[in-house]
């Protein structure tokens, strides 16, 4: 079986998700934006499977089932709301929704 | 074993890094699958063959073919010019390597893999619906009532609303 040892399969974890950190706050389109945070997510729930495979317990793979549901409500959230803010501002910019006044 | 554990790591990352660097949203959305996938085999050998599937029907079937639809709402006038550069051999040439890289590490590592065993080290979806449904049904109601309120907010966000004017202010 795999016998990669756990601290290294941690730090790819955490490589994958600064990756995402790293897109959150550097891009300013909201599309990259969320794409960034699923990656986020994604290698959250990896932590979780290679704590689980580690212990040998099922509890890691639960947890993963959990972050899929919050992560699939996050997305149809998001994406509705970037359609209203395309339909409002006519942009993706993420600086251009700074303001909360209406702008019409 | 070991190896493809390295070899799907350094696509995941790879693909991650030019997700997360491109232009063009539909590209990095492409990238974004392959790096999906390459988690998903990360899963597969780390011995939750269970959430390798769910990983690659949920997130790369269902979530990244969300995106691609809103995006493709989004930019279907931004982009009209820019179609025909879409189809330059560079622009699918190098997800179609790593993916390929995929494909033939998933294909090695089940040739080399021993056949399916009562295995003590793998975590069997019996034993994850087992402990889903027992310890963590709490857990399961409350994951519901979240995805009830998701559909019921991305109903209501998604909605057009009509302009309501009272027929006296109708300029025409």
């Amino acid at each position: 079986m795999l016998t990669v040892p756990v601290g290294t399969q941690i730090i790819f974890a955490g490589i994958l998700f600064f990756l995402g950190l790293i897109g959150l706050l550097v891009r300013r389109n909201m599309i990259f934006m969320l794409m960034s945070i699923e990656v986020m997510f994604n290698s959250a729930g990896l932590v979780f499977i290679i704590a689980g495979t580690h212990w040998k317990q099922p509890d890691g793979q639960v947890m993963f089932i959990f972050i899929l549901a919050v992560t699939a409500v996050e997305v149809s959230i998001a994406l509705a709301l970037i359609l209203q803010v395309y339909h409002h501002f006519k942009t993706l910019d993420a600086d251009a929704v700074n303001n909360l006044k209406d702008t019409n | 074993m070991n190896v493809f554990f390295y070899i799907a790591a350094i696509v995941a990352i790879v693909s991650t890094i030019m997700a997360i660097s491109g232009k063009n949203a539909i590209h990095s959305l492409l990238y974004l699958i392959l790096s999906l996938l390459a988690v998903s085999v990360i899963f597969y050998l780390l011995s939750a063959p269970f959430i390798a599937a769910l990983e690659v029907i949920i997130y790369a079937g269902a979530i990244m073919v969300l995106f691609i639809f809103v995006t493709m709402m989004l930019n279907i006038g931004l982009e009209r010019e820019s179609e025909n550069k879409w189809l330059k051999p560079r622009m699918w040439i190098v997800p179609s390597i790593l993916a390929v890289i995929l494909l033939v590490t998933l294909i090695m590592s089940l040739k080399n893999v021993a056949p399916v065993s009562p295995d003590k080290e793998a975590i069997l979806p019996k034993q994850v619906g087992i402990s889903l449904f027992s310890t963590y049904l709490l857990g399961v109601e409350i994951a519901a009532i979240l995805l009830m309120a998701g559909v019921i907010g991305a109903y209501h966000l998604g909605s057009q609303k009509k302009k309501v004017i009272h027929r006296f202010l109708k300029t025409n």
